[in-house]
């Protein structure tokens, strides 16, 4: 069980930006964490961060006591996975199957363990019937299952997706969905980025808005999206139906259409 | 008038069988927004390339029916002549950026330049297109030091300082935070009000339902519907052909059955239309309204 605790972290690029201003955060295991906020918030320069992408220029990281400072990239992969934002910026494998292959396969696994591990992952992305193809003859929506896939193989007890829900049509978000109501049964902690707010609404417990390098809210879904005012100081509108819902002056923040429904009804 | 004229559009990659586009038949006024929906697949980006001239000049394969814009045909015209009328976003703003400048001012900067355009309209033009898109305060930082979401405002913006006739968009708002969007597409309604045209691929309805003039719902390369976003984004036919709709509409189609959206109402498609109709069905109290 693997926990996440990030003490005072700041993080200056090379060239003087300042992208992350002091951040503490734990993270527990198994937690279902969304991660909002303004372009250039800091958001995706934090998560770099869990898996020893980026080092701290100030303050740590621990990943399950681990601090990234001094744990090699390679070993902190066998704890975080990260899908990065763009499948081309992480795909080049000729095949699907070689693709997701990859990471198990240098976690040191043995053949069957990674074959196991791989006809999950393509199993659970929808690509089974894809192996042998290769990811570039994919439209964007499949190259993008294929990068999900190819960290879900590694079997880490941290997954982050990097808005996995960019450019994505209403099934693929759907699909992307399941894939993280699965793996929280598995207890894995998963951390996404996102800008789709309505996604982030129905699929997370906790939310944490980020806005200039710093945490501007965290806690429950219900907690954070229905601050409107607070949120847009990071230019973060809540979910269509939790405005829906405050100018209907329902009692209570609703997030997803259930519980508007059922706030409704008793209205 | 319309201004983009596409007649019986049929196109195929090369070395493919199946045409992306089928059969397309679709004219655009000056000045109007139409936003162009589908499922991932259904021809949306290869209808901008069509329309940028990348197809066929640049992609090559089989293009057959007419391309029209601003009266050039497309087949006969060559994409240096083309692309004075036409500007297009691409997805990916990656694909956009030059490479070639170390600030985001150079980088807008560059269509003018290749252009000749002399310098101090140069820069009063820069300066108006960072302003109009809000991203002045990135005019000395280099490009690929961006968030995605900022990227794709240079993107958006080293386009629309080339003043083209047809604006052509690709999802531009895909890695925007929401606010960011919703003020991208504040300035494209702006754009079109002053008469640009504007063809945009989007998932992102509730935008569209707010700011575009037409939408048109493409599936596997044909035109399913088209009309005006109140009626397009309600139909029946969009939930059933796996296009998104927004979460007013689909609440409120799933209130109906409660008898919690009022039967004569058209299905809503934005907030405010949402509001009213639900007001409807559940007015609240004198008390509640603070009376």
């Amino acid at each position: 069980m693997i926990k996440i605790e990030i003490q005072d972290l700041h993080y200056t690029y090379p060239g003087g930006v300042e992208a992350l201003r002091g951040i503490s955060l734990t993270i527990k295991p198994g937690e279902q964490v969304a991660m909002v906020g303004q372009n250039g918030s800091g958001k995706t320069t934090l998560v770099k961060h869990l898996n020893g992408l980026l080092q701290p220029t100030s303050g740590s990281v621990l990943i399950g006591g681990w601090d990234t400072k001094k744990a090699a990239v390679a070993k902190l992969a066998a704890r975080v996975g990260y899908v990065f934002q763009n499948p081309d910026e992480q795909l080049f494998s000729s095949t699907v199957g070689m693709e997701v292959a990859f990471g198990p396969h240098n976690l040191g696994y043995g053949d069957e363990k990674v074959s196991a591990l791989v006809k999950d992952a393509l199993a659970l992305t929808e690509l089974s019937d894809k192996t042998a193809t290769n990811p570039y003859d994919l439209s964007a929506t499949w190259r993008k299952m294929v990068a999900l896939a190819s960290i879900i193989s590694m079997d880490t007890e941290i997954v982050i997706f990097d808005e996995p829900t960019t450019g994505q049509d209403a099934l693929s978000v759907a699909r992307i969905a399941n894939i993280i109501a699965e793996l929280r049964k598995r207890g894995k902690t998963v951390i996404t980025i996102t800008h789709d707010i309505d996604f982030c609404a129905e699929n997370f417990e906790r939310v944490i808005a980020l806005s200039q390098g710093q945490v501007l809210l965290d806690g429950t879904a219900n907690e954070v999206l229905g601050q409107e005012n607070i949120l847009a100081q990071t230019y973060v509108d809540p979910p269509q139906l939790t405005r829906l819902g405050k100018r209907l002056r329902l009692k209570e923040t609703v997030r997803n259409q259930e519980e508007f429904l059922a706030a409704l009804k008793k209205k | 008038m319309a201004i983009v004229n596409l007649q019986n559009v049929t196109y195929k990659y090369p070395l493919t069988h199946t045409p992306v586009l089928s059969n397309i038949n679709l004219e655009v006024k000056e000045g109007e927004f139409v936003a162009v929906i589908g499922p991932n697949g259904a021809g949306k980006s290869t209808l901008c390339y069509t329309l940028a001239g990348f197809v066929p000049h640049f992609f090559k394969g089989e293009l057959e029916g007419k391309v029209e814009v601003a009266g050039v045909d497309l087949k006969s015209t060559p994409l240096n002549e083309w692309v004075r009328n036409v500007g297009l976003a691409f997805q990916n703003p990656f694909n956009q950026i030059s490479g070639a400048k170390y600030t985001v001012f150079e980088e807008i900067a560059f269509g003018l330049e290749n252009q000749g355009v002399p310098r101090d309209e140069m820069n009063r033009r820069v300066d108006q297109a960072l302003t109009m898109t809000g991203i002045r305060d990135l005019a000395d930082r280099s490009p690929y030091s961006l968030s995605g979401g900022q990227q794709q405002r240079v993107a958006l913006t080293s386009i629309l300082v080339m003043q083209p006739k047809i604006l052509v968009l690709d999802e531009p708002t895909s890695q925007m935070d929401p606010i960011g969007t919703r003020e991208v597409f504040g300035v494209i309604r702006q754009m079109a009000e002053r008469g640009m045209t504007v063809i945009m691929a989007e998932h992102k309805v509730e935008w569209i339902a707010e700011f575009a003039d037409r939408v048109v719902a493409l599936k596997d390369g044909k035109i399913l519907l088209q009309g005006v976003p109140a009626d397009v984004l309600t139909s029946h036919l969009l939930a059933e052909n796996g296009f998104g709709t927004s979460r007013y509409t689909s609440a409120a189609r799933e209130a109906l059955k409660f008898n919690l959206w009022p039967k004569h109402l058209h299905l809503p498609t934005t907030l405010q239309e949402a509001v009213d109709g639900f007001n409807l069905t559940s007015a609240p109290s004198p008390k509640e309204r603070g009376e």
